[in-house]
């Protein structure tokens, strides 16, 4: 009797843990690429209503609650603020700027909904947003169908370029290739690659490897993680093991805090082995602590303490707003040059009309924080200074390289001999 | 050869960590069944904890004492977390005894909340928590196998705990009185335990733990609002394969997925490495449905 109850409570219990398990899985779980698109919503047309009176609506789309909260809300505060200061000079075309700001949460279905409701509800002119590449493809659809405009914000892995999106992060011939050629020259011929398990690395680290063989270095070993993975130590014993003399690290988000933490309690510094971040910036480095990274390198198109007078200009607003505490980094100075993009290229096209926009955006140039950018007609990306930088102890980096011009984005990287093939599969 | 000591060091140190995870879940859960998925968010109110106390010391405390905040933190997380886990028993657990899948829905709504909370206090990117230079640096064996301090300092935490933990529970009146209310609720009532205060003593006290294995994580990973949602499965896994009930089998648990995982994923990776840990637990209920060691109990429950 007593043996048959106690079965019946374990199973319950037994029950509820598999829910839990479940549950948290989800919680922390990601990846669904598929929207859920329902087709009932009409077709924009064009953004003409967007323009009432005295008015121009546009959306601003992040996930300002959920895993990806971490990074987006600083991107959402540049934008704001990019269209605050458009609006005290006077607005566009002399009418004010209204944003609309909806919270992805983190979730791609709710990106691609919400994408949605702002592009047909609130019939704004454009859309500035998402982060992850998941949120991207997952918008993607509807921007197309709908013939939205969206800004989008973050380096990512190229191989892509919709009519509806201006991409103003780096694609990769603008970061991880010209990283790779740099440290083939500097830091010697073995590399490990390491990063999370998702497309990003995936995708990059393809390409890394298709350069490697063309270019004479040597793979030392390639490792993946699951995102929030927060255990290195084996990861790390298997570098030493292989004894590389660069690692190129495209972990995302927490699990770089564990990695190089637990990389400088092995007793490795930047001395021993070089490392190169590409998801590391500024506002990572604060919740790494500047100590655990000085002297590891990253590769990114603009830092706080880029060398020019917009960017001091930039800085300057950005703390006098936000607070002195606050940092500016690469996805944040490139949300802020989308609002301004599009602004310029709203005021030349004299209409918020999507295509007309589109027309007059083509080979546009501003002088952004990060130095001269122009929109590259062909691919909607931007031409873009490439840098690579090294942390210091107090948390900021200093430029080691930079590309010297603006390079031309290139996100099928079809100028590169070594990379033919590659983009076939996508 | 040093490879071999060192993934085996590893393996012992993730062990360590896993265990400080679920030594609060292990009384929470193992001796209360409850099913507490805020125990994740406890972590992270530790963590907060010691971030909160690390500036303290920056901005009241001249710089020589900083060294020290560290010992003082560990304190500060266990107060912290233990205070939030006696305020969620009074408010809400103790309705839910007897009802683990409700006590899931609601506590992984706390655990939502937490984290909320964390994010508007502190802002959702992640906090720095300095180690102090006392930790910094390793124990050289060979030349080859250096074993660092923090891992070493966190298998001393651990130990600690455990130990704190068996006296509590196996040598003082009040744990005596635990186990009691634990193994059979009403005989214990009719012989005069205060149940409900037992049942919230122990509730806090495994949130306390909580939040000590929040203060340890600091060394090694990051601070955040959803560091929780990193351990709660791991430490869940502890518990459910060493066995509910047990404290020695939580550190058997502990133990056996700690080094199988730094032998699979050296030997694999990391995601294949996690998925074989996983396929040979599934396979080990299925063997000993009631995990390593089964708790032999007269109750009638």
């Amino acid at each position: 009797m007593r043996e048959i109850k106690s079965k019946g409570k374990r199973h319950v219990i037994v029950t509820g843990l598999l829910a839990a398990v479940s549950l948290a899985l989800v919680l922390g779980g990601c990846a669904q690429n598929s929207p859920a698109a329902s087709p009932s919503a009409s077709p924009a047309s064009g953004a003409s209503s967007s323009e009432s009176g005295s008015e121009i609506k546009v959306g601003i789309l992040h996930s300002l609650s959920g895993t990806m909260a971490i990074s987006e809300v600083s991107v959402k505060d540049a934008e704001m603020m990019a269209i605050e200061e458009i609006n005290a000079k006077g607005g566009v075309l002399g009418k004010k700027l209204v944003p609309v700001t909806e919270d992805g949460a983190s979730d791609w279905p709710t990106f691609a909904e919400k994408a949605r409701k702002l592009l047909s509800e609130d019939k704004v002119a454009t859309v500035f947003g998402g982060w992850t590449s998941s949120s991207r493809k997952a918008m993607l659809p509807v921007f197309e169908e709908l013939n939205g405009l969206l800004w989008y914000p973050v380096q990512y892995e190229g191989l892509e370029s919709s009519p509806n999106i201006f991409y103003t992060g780096a694609t990769t011939n603008q970061q991880i290739v010209p990283a790779v050629d740099w440290l083939l020259e500097n830091r010697g011929k073995k590399v490990y690659l390491l990063g999370s398990d998702y497309v990003f690395p995936r995708t990059a680290n393809k390409i890394i490897k298709a350069q490697l063989e063309a270019k004479g270095g040597e793979l030392a070993g390639e490792e993946y993680t699951p995102l929030g993975h927060t255990d290195y130590t084996t990861i790390i014993s298997k570098i030493m093991a292989a004894k590389p003399d660069i690692v190129f690290n495209t972990l995302n988000g927490d699990s770089n805090v564990a990695f190089f933490k637990q990389l400088k309690d092995a007793g490795i510094s930047s001395a021993d082995l070089t490392t190169l971040s590409v998801s590391v910036a500024e506002e990572e480095i604060r919740g790494i602590g500047a100590d655990v990274l000085a002297g590891h390198l990253a590769a990114w198109n603009y830092y706080q303490t880029t060398d020019t007078p917009e960017n001091k200009a930039f800085v300057e607003a950005y703390k006098g707003k936000y607070g002195a505490d606050r940092v500016t980094a690469d996805p944040i100075e490139a949300g802020y040059a989308a609002v301004y993009l599009w602004a310029a290229a709203v005021e030349k096209a004299g209409s918020t009309d999507v295509d007309k926009v589109k027309e007059a955006a083509k080979e546009l140039e501003w002088a952004a924080p990060e130095g001269k950018v122009k929109i590259d007609g062909e691919t909607q990306h931007l031409y873009k200074t490439v840098r690579i930088a090294e942390v210091q102890a107090d948390g900021q980096f200093k430029e080691l390289w930079n590309s010297g011009e603006p390079v031309k984005p290139d996100p099928y990287l079809k100028s590169y001999t070594w990379a033919a093939g590659l983009s076939s599969g996508s | 050869m040093d490879v071999v000591w060192l993934q085996l060091f590893n393996g012992i140190s993730v062990s360590s960590i896993l265990l400080l995870i679920a030594l609060g879940l292990a009384v929470t859960f193992g001796q209360m069944n409850v099913i507490n998925m805020a125990h994740g968010e406890l972590i992270m109110v530790g963590a907060y904890a010691t971030y909160l106390t690390q500036r303290l010391f920056q901005m009241y405390l001249p710089a020589s004492w900083f060294d020290q905040y560290f010992l003082l933190s560990i304190l500060a997380s266990f107060v912290a977390a233990f205070l939030i886990g006696l305020l969620l028993e009074k408010v809400l657990i103790r309705f839910l005894y007897g009802r683990p899948l409700d006590s899931l829905l609601a506590t992984w709504g706390v655990g939502l909340v937490l984290q909320q909370l964390a994010r508007t206090l502190f802002g959702a990117p992640n906090v720095g928590v300095k180690s102090p230079s006392w930790l910094e640096g390793g124990l050289t064996v060979t030349s080859g196998l250096s074993l660092p301090y923090k891992r070493l300092f966190i298998l001393g935490l651990v130990a600690v705990c455990l130990l704190a933990m068996f006296l509590y529970i196996y040598r003082t009146a009040a744990g005596r009185r635990m186990r009691a209310v634990m193994q059979n609720r009403d005989m214990a009532a009719c012989l005069g335990i205060s149940t409900r205060r037992v049942d919230s003593m122990t509730f806090a006290i495994g949130s306390g733990l909580a939040g000590v294995a929040g203060c340890a994580l600091t060394l090694i990973g990051p601070i955040g609002p959803t560091i929780g949602t990193y351990y709660i499965v791991d430490a869940f896994m502890v518990v459910v394969l060493g066995g509910v009930g047990k404290l020695v089998g939580t550190v058997f648990g502990a133990l056996g997925i700690g080094l199988t995982n730094s032998l699979f994923e050296y030997w694999t990776d990391a995601s294949l490495g996690k998925v074989l840990v996983f396929l040979c637990i599934v396979a080990f209920l299925q063997w000993k449905p009631k995990g390593f060691v089964a708790m032999r109990t007269r109750s009638l429950d």
